[in-house]
């Protein structure tokens, strides 16, 4: 990025803008809250990146199942990342959350199951939404990624005597990871954008953070400008991690 | 099946006629339609306008249209519309009272068309520019040597040309808006979701009704992927023969 | 002095064009029976919305139920998309200092209800190690939070009271505080068999308010006027009571 007179003007005027934020609106709030912002701010990291990993590791079978598997596969894989892909998110969480919730009073044991404990809470029904999304989504990615490999190269390691799970482990499924890195990293960007969605099925995630803000003090406006910048900050870290990723190409592939 | 309407002695309530909710549930999904199409067309309006501005403006539009693309692509579309829903009509009327003019009222159908066409105008931005530059040089250069205006080189040759570069990613855009309308029943507006939701509450149905609304946007987005699966044809209609003229 | 009579001008512009246009009557789009809720043709039906129609009539005001989030009703009102509310919003001192407010039109008190079988009182004692649901930007999750925090094992804040209702009956709350209309009505219903109400809650009047008001920007005056001239009428009129006997056995208009 160059800085050209232009760009030195936007950023005064951003500057001035921010300084104008901090003077005239409200942020005596802040130092009450830090504490539970900082926590709701842990909640989305946390939900994001066991989200995301969940999915991805899910991803990997549902877009080998459509690259490569037998159609007793391949179609429920199929299926699967278009009902996924084809619902609002909001919907799938609160019918997994409400739908599965209202269907317990029926069923007396689950209470004394020894799951209970955890179906009673509402994190792992964020977990369990959102993981799915990831890997409906991302099941779509890696099977394009998978198919984007040269076939040669499978052809080379199997005239060379190699086992088939060796193959996919060495040579198709690196290369098709790689492939699909830049996609990752805006689909991870994505992932974050999604979590919010928790709060309305009570998990107390940073945007649930800020509407208790709000519901408090009847602020409006400046804890949502906080939101905002909460999560560009985390956008700008994963798109640098990902920048960081890909460049960090293996040896043996490059 | 016996099982099933068992499980679910509430498949009655989806009846289209009262005292099922089918109704309310129908009508959200007008509702939702109508946002998500109102969203994608002012989407495609203010993308084509930045697709052009960020390939062919100055450096000082240029530089705006990044920041706008960027904090769209990074902010949460639910904080988007909550900060577009209620700073943007506030400020609105603010200033419209302080120029002495009445408050305007926003209908919740216009706010929530406004509010998702910004967010789409962002995405839309980047797929027109990336279809604009996919369009062969010599195609406008040609043009721009026949002494074709820039405006009609636009219409004639650019926008023609690139459509089918850019009907996938539009095609997505258009699945994103119709799923973005289910955010607006955090805001209270009556699409499908609200709906749903209020059904679901009213009844305590709630798994019967979400996975009705669940069908009702699985056909929805099966029926455009056709559609849009059909307009790209169309679109690229052009581009066999220059391939096999190519070849 | 220039920017005073900008706005007086804005502000006598804005009074008759108020007269033209409906005034904009904001209730919550969540279900929450026996004051307002959605029926299955897509009407807003209950004891609010009657009481909306009663008030506006009386005061001569021509009134558009509106439809808008719970929890941005508030700010909802602030930015112009609504004029009023009347969402059993209770009359608060925090809520004083964002809104204004009409005299009260109705006025109940608080209970928690819990599931049969499990006593507990509706006090700190009794709700210590429980886990408590309640309605997000409700005077009770402010009461709950100023009262119940240090006792209780979790406070969980819903977006509709149907939803923490419905986390009672799947066991996922082990109690809810609410307004003791709705929740008599959760009870009488099918779900609510699952349940029996704990008591009233120990008065606090700071946050519990003075009974329910008409929201309204502050500085609108001459609505607020016609609000209370309008909720005067009915109650001295009788109307009051002809909209609530359908609903209630006794007055909920309160002391």
């Amino acid at each position: 990025m160059r800085l050209y007179p232009h760009r030195i003007l936007l950023i005064l005027l951003a500057a001035a803008l921010v300084v104008w934020c901090a003077v005239s609106l409200r942020w005596d709030w802040l130092p009450k809250y830090l504490p539970l912002i900082a926590e709701g701010i842990w909640r989305t990291v946390w939900i994001l990146v066991v989200t995301a990993v969940l999915g991805f590791l899910l991803a990997i079978p549902l877009g080998l199942a459509q690259a490569a598997g037998p159609w007793v596969l391949a179609a429920p894989a199929r299926a699967f990342c278009t009902v996924i892909r084809g619902t609002p998110l909001l919907l799938q969480l609160w019918l997994l959350y409400y739908g599965l919730g209202s269907l317990f009073p029926q069923y007396p044991w689950i209470r004394g199951s020894e799951l209970w404990p955890y179906l009673r809470q509402a994190w792992p029904y964020a977990v369990l939404a959102l993981t799915l999304s990831f890997a409906g989504y991302e099941g779509e990615v890696m099977r394009g990624a998978f198919r984007s490999v040269p076939r040669g190269q499978l052809e080379a390691a199997k005239a060379m005597g190699m086992p088939r799970l060796t193959i996919l482990r060495r040579i198709w499924l690196p290369q098709a990871i790689q492939r699909a890195l830049p996609t990752l990293g805006g689909e991870t960007v994505l992932q974050l954008k999604a979590t919010p969605l928790v709060a309305t099925i009570t998990v107390v995630d940073i945007y649930a953070v800020a509407g208790r803000v709000r519901q408090d003090t009847f602020i409006v406006y400046e804890p949502l400008l906080l939101l905002a910048v909460v999560y560009m900050l985390i956008t700008g870290v994963l798109v640098l991690g990902f920048r960081w990723l890909e460049q960090r190409r293996p040896a043996k592939v490059a | 099946m016996e099982a099933l309407l068992e499980a679910f002695p509430s498949l009655g309530l989806l009846a289209l006629e009262p005292p099922g909710w089918g109704g309310n549930l129908l009508r959200g999904l007008v509702n939702s339609i109508q946002i998500a199409l109102g969203a994608f067309g002012l989407g495609l309006v203010i993308g084509t306008l930045g697709a052009y501005g960020k390939l062919y403006g100055g450096p000082v539009l240029r530089d705006l249209l990044a920041i706008y693309t960027t904090v769209v692509r990074a902010v949460p579309e639910l904080v988007l519309i909550l900060i577009l829903y209620y700073a943007v009509t506030d400020l609105v009327n603010q200033a419209l009272v302080s120029f002495g003019y009445a408050r305007v009222q926003v209908s919740g159908l216009m706010a929530g068309i406004a509010v998702l066409g910004v967010v789409q105008g962002a995405y839309a931005t980047e797929v027109l520019r990336g279809a604009i530059l996919a369009v062969p040089v010599g195609q406008v250069e040609a043009a721009r040597a026949m002494g074709m205006p820039p405006v009609m080189l636009a219409r004639r040759i650019t926008l023609p040309a690139m459509l089918g570069f850019a009907m996938p990613g539009l095609a997505n855009l258009w699945l994103i808006a119709t799923k973005d309308t289910a955010l607006l029943a955090i805001v209270g507006f009556g699409e499908l979701t609200l709906e749903t939701r209020q059904a679901a509450g009213s009844t305590k149905a709630y798994f019967t009704f979400f996975l009705a609304a669940g069908a009702l946007y699985l056909t929805l987005t099966l029926v455009s992927g056709w559609l849009f699966g059909r307009i790209e044809r169309w679109a690229r209609r052009g581009d066999r023969e220059m391939g096999r003229a190519r070849g | 002095m220039k920017t005073t009579i900008l706005t007086l001008t804005a502000t006598l512009l804005l009074g008759s064009a108020a007269l033209a246009e409906p005034v904009k009557v904001g209730i919550a789009a969540e279900p929450y029976p026996p004051f307002a809720s959605p029926d299955a043709s897509g009407n807003w039906v209950g004891w609010e919305v009657d009481m909306i129609g009663a008030v506006c009539a009386a005061a001569e005001l021509e009134c558009e139920v509106t439809p808008v989030a719970w929890d941005g009703i508030i700010p909802a009102l602030t930015s112009g998309q609504i004029d009023a509310i009347m969402a059993s919003l209770s009359i608060t001192e925090e809520r004083l200092k964002t809104i204004d407010f009409s005299d009260k039109y109705y006025n109940t008190p608080t209970v928690i209800i819990g599931a049969k079988g499990d006593d507990f009182a509706a006090t700190p004692e009794g709700l210590e190690g429980k886990i408590i649901g309640v309605q997000v930007s409700t005077v009770h999750q402010a009461y709950a939070q100023a009262h119940f925090a240090d006792a209780a094992a979790e406070i969980k804040l819903y977006q509709t009271q149907d939803e923490a209702n419905q986390d009672l009956v799947a066991g996922r709350i082990d109690a809810t505080q609410a307004d003791s209309i709705a929740l008599d009505a959760f009870l009488a219903s099918e779900a609510g068999a699952c349940c029996d109400s704990k008591g009233a809650v120990a008065d606090d009047p700071a946050i519990l308010g003075l009974g329910v008001g008409v929201g309204l920007r502050k500085g609108d005056e001459e609505l607020k006027a016609k609000f209370n001239a309008g909720i005067a009428k009915v109650v001295e009129d009788g109307t009051y009571e002809k909209v609530s006997a359908p609903y209630f056995a006794s007055s909920i208009y309160g002391g």
